[in-house]
């Protein structure tokens, strides 16, 4: 969906006036990277890294400290899959999509859990819980399909599987 | 009596199928009953099958155990443990017995996983005591100079692993002969296709091996620095490649004459991917490095003459980086005997799909691909009968059953019309549509298109779109021309290589399953049964037993029967969503 992205949605640069974003988080980045050359992936990765996506600010403080231009970075930002411009869910859930689940049926699982969130692929639920994405590939094809929530990787699932392990996580949450 | 050692095999996929949990239970029960056995982790045996994986070592010979979740832990202790009597459930292999399943091993030759599965990845003293490092000793022992090295290497005939296939031998040569004073290495760790996961597991099994390789690299080539540019999608490799490199530095293994060969002074760095398979393509990687977006750029000039930061730059792929250090300490000729006459040496392939034994296996190249499948692989999932075997991932081509005498390596794969690729192997069977398939290459490509090139960017669009329709039963006559028609222009005027084999899967399915893509478009019907779109669903008046959760579910009311009473589906209403299907727990629903 990369191409899709390069178009600005126009929430997309509003910041959200509830979310404070502490920006001296981001000195010690700066400062570590500012004179390396090819620091820019680098920044948006640490960046993403302490906020979870990207904030308007942060771009906006890069660019008065590091002098890399605006238009180079949001460029970057969009270009690759992994930046968000906007805040991602207190979960992620990642949906491979590669080619041994493809043909296990991951689909399936994937629109079963998104009618159960109720939200399209990318979204992120109206509670802030849950952030599902589709991904190319996790690299666990012969366990497929596979998703991960976080950092805890689940293979050989069924729908009904699947959708009991985020049934699961949202009861725990609330 | 020797110590008994416990070893959990602590991969991705092995993590993922609970093997994180099993490691914690011995544990567990060894600190609760005060037990005397040894606990170590490993990385995958490529067994990926009977994950969780658990080998136990004690007096009487190794024990290598097959699905142990951390419910079995307990007996596994009781039994093999605390009474010394092996539990054959579970037993895949030991010295006195072997299970079918072992079959998967044989006619496996292994080098470049010659250490996964096998040591602790965590640690350097393990892969030393596997002649770890040995080859960068050997070089400063013998006062190798890089011109042998270089030989050796084109002795072993190894050609780049990446999918490529150019000798890596001749690669180090141009890196070499160019004078410049910086040079750069890079290891290609971004393992984007779909379906592969042996760099993974390579990376996290034997993350030295890669460190090593790159050292010979960069002893040959004259160059002092590398990188590492590995996908951020696999965690755990970075992890374990951040401990092998910080474990290396400790010991003298990188940095300034290293292994006292004089004027030798070698670093490197991880750098990660942010997501964009297209940085696999070399000159896109080297984009990315330097902070740009990962668009290709034209060659020539080869990365030899002008790569990162216009520094002559040698990039080979995870696979070929581990084979390295083998190839030196044994010699080329070793490594040459495998193979055949032009594709020298083993092959790792991801076995996926519909196969029963799902794993990686290190073969020789010059096995068939129906001996990699039913011997190795164990056959087919379920005894259905075996279709076609896709190769290469986005960048490759399906290949037919009728084809599966033809032997793995390069020239003959390519002559299929797919490619060898990184050894991506996913199997089809009777239930895999081959245009669903090929609809979902393009669908990846086309996301993954960089944007650069007007026919890639817009080309594979456009078969997207035709391809879509086609499954979705709108299929128009003149599809298939035109598909053909779009293949032969993206593959002319893209400049990269994701580009020009982005037709691939499209054109190979064209190929050799032309009557599928006609019975779609003709016919409305889905041989394969896999389309939802061209599928009528029917009850099974005989297994009705009026539930209702079938007509409950239907999102668009298109069920009619009360309880207890047998159903109907009124097809001019039915959308083809399925959720009939999935719902009935009577198989009263039939698909046709």
């Amino acid at each position: 969906m990369r191409i899709k992205r390069i178009v600005p949605q126009d929430e997309t640069f509003i910041p959200d006036e509830n979310l404070e974003v502490d920006l001296d988080l981001l000195n010690p980045l700066i400062e570590k990277y500012k004179t390396k050359k090819g620091n820019l992936i680098p920044l948006l990765q640490g960046v993403q890294a302490i906020f979870g996506y990207i904030p308007r600010e942060a771009f906006l403080k890069l660019n008065q400290e590091t002098g890399l231009e605006l238009n180079e970075m949001y460029g970057v930002a969009t270009f690759y899959a992994q930046f968000r411009l906007k805040p991602a869910g207190k979960h992620i859930i990642k949906m491979c999509h590669g080619t041994a689940c493809h043909v296990q049926g991951v689909s399936a699982i994937t629109d079963e859990i998104l009618d159960f969130l109720s939200i399209k692929d990318g979204e992120t639920t109206d509670d802030g819980l849950f952030t599902l994405e589709t991904v190319a590939c996790l690299g666990c094809c012969s366990l497929a399909p596979v998703m991960m929530i976080d950092e805890e990787t689940y293979g050989k699932l069924t729908p009904k599987q699947a959708l009991k392990i985020v049934k699961e996580m949202k009861r725990e949450e609330s | 009596m020797s110590q008994t050692t416990v070893i959990v095999g602590l991969g991705s996929c092995g993590l993922a199928a609970g093997a994180g949990k099993t490691y914690d239970e011995f544990h567990r029960i060894k600190e609760t009953d005060k037990l005397d056995f040894e606990i170590k982790k490993t990385s995958c045996v490529g067994m990926c099958f009977r994950e969780p994986l658990v080998e136990i070592i004690d007096d009487t010979g190794k024990y290598l155990y097959g699905n142990i979740d951390a419910g079995r832990v307990d007996e596994i202790i009781e039994k093999h443990i605390r009474n010394f009597s092996p539990v054959p459930e579970y037993l895949i292999e030991s010295e006195k017995y072997r299970s079918a399943d072992a079959g998967f091993f044989d006619g496996q030759v292994k080098i470049a996983l010659r250490n996964c599965g096998h040591m602790d990845p965590e640690s350097i003293e393990e892969y030393e005591a596997r002649n770890g490092y040995a080859a960068m000793r050997k070089i400063s022992n013998q006062n190798l100079n890089p011109d042998a090295v270089i030989q050796t290497v084109l002795e072993s005939g190894i050609r780049g692993r990446g999918g490529g296939g150019f000798p890596t031998g001749m690669k180090w040569k141009f890196a070499r002969n160019n004078t410049a004073e910086q040079k750069y290495v890079i290891c290609n760790a971004d393992e984007g296709d779909p379906g592969a996961f042996m760099d993974r597991s390579i990376l996290e099994g034997d993350p030295h091996s890669i460190l090593e390789g790159m050292m010979i690299c960069g002893f040959a080539i004259g160059a002092s620095e590398g990188y590492i540019y590995c996908r951020a999608e696999y965690p755990l490799a970075i992890k374990r490649l951040n401990i092998a490199i910080k474990q290396a530095r400790e010991n003298g293994y990188l940095g300034k004459n290293i292994f006292g060969i004089p004027n030798f002074d070698f670093d490197l760095q991880i750098k990660e991917g942010a997501g964009a398979f297209v940085c696999g393509e070399e000159t896109a990687l080297i984009a990315s490095i330097e902070g740009e977006r990962g668009m290709p750029r034209r060659r020539p000039p080869f990365p030899a003459e002008s790569g990162l930061w216009k520094s002559p730059t040698n990039i080979n792929n995870v696979e070929t980086f581990a084979n390295v250090p083998w190839i030196v300490y044994h010699g080329g000729a070793e490594y040459a005997q495998y193979g055949t006459e032009k594709s020298k040496g083993t092959k790792v392939f991801a076995l996926t799909g519909k196969i029963k034994h799902g794993g990686l296996v290190e073969v020789p190249m010059g096995i068939t691909i129906k001996d990699i499948i039913y011997k190795l692989g164990g056959g087919i999932a379920g005894d259905k009968k075996f279709k076609a075997v896709q190769l290469g991932g986005p960048s490759g081509g399906c290949i037919p059953e009728y084809l599966s005498d033809t032997i793995v390596d390069y020239d003959s794969v390519n002559a299929t019309g797919a490619i060898m690729g990184s050894g991506g192997m996913v199997v089809m069977d009777e239930t895999t549509c081959v245009v669903d398939v090929a609809r979902f290459f393009l669908d990846f490509t086309q996301k993954e298109s960089c944007g650069k090139c007007t026919f890639c960017r817009i080309g594979t669009k456009r078969m997207l779109e035709i391809l879509t329709r086609i499954t979705e039963g709108d299929g128009r006559e003149g599809d298939i021309e035109m598909l053909e028609e779009l293949a032969a222009t993206i593959k002319d005027s893209s400049l990269c290589g994701l580009g020009q084999t982005a037709p691939n899967p499209v054109l190979t399915t064209l190929k050799y399953f032309r009557d599928e893509y006609e019975a779609h478009i003709r016919d409305k019907k889905c041989p394969a049964l896999s389309c939802k779109k061209l599928l009528t669903y029917e009850v099974v008046a005989d297994n009705c037993t009026g539930c209702m959760a079938c007509s409950k579910g239907c999102p668009v009311d298109a069920i009619d029967g009360g309880k207890k009473e047998i159903h109907f589906i009124r097809q001019d209403a039915c959308i083809q969503c399925g959720v009939c299907y999935t719902k009935c727990k009577f198989k009263a629903i039939k698909l046709s």
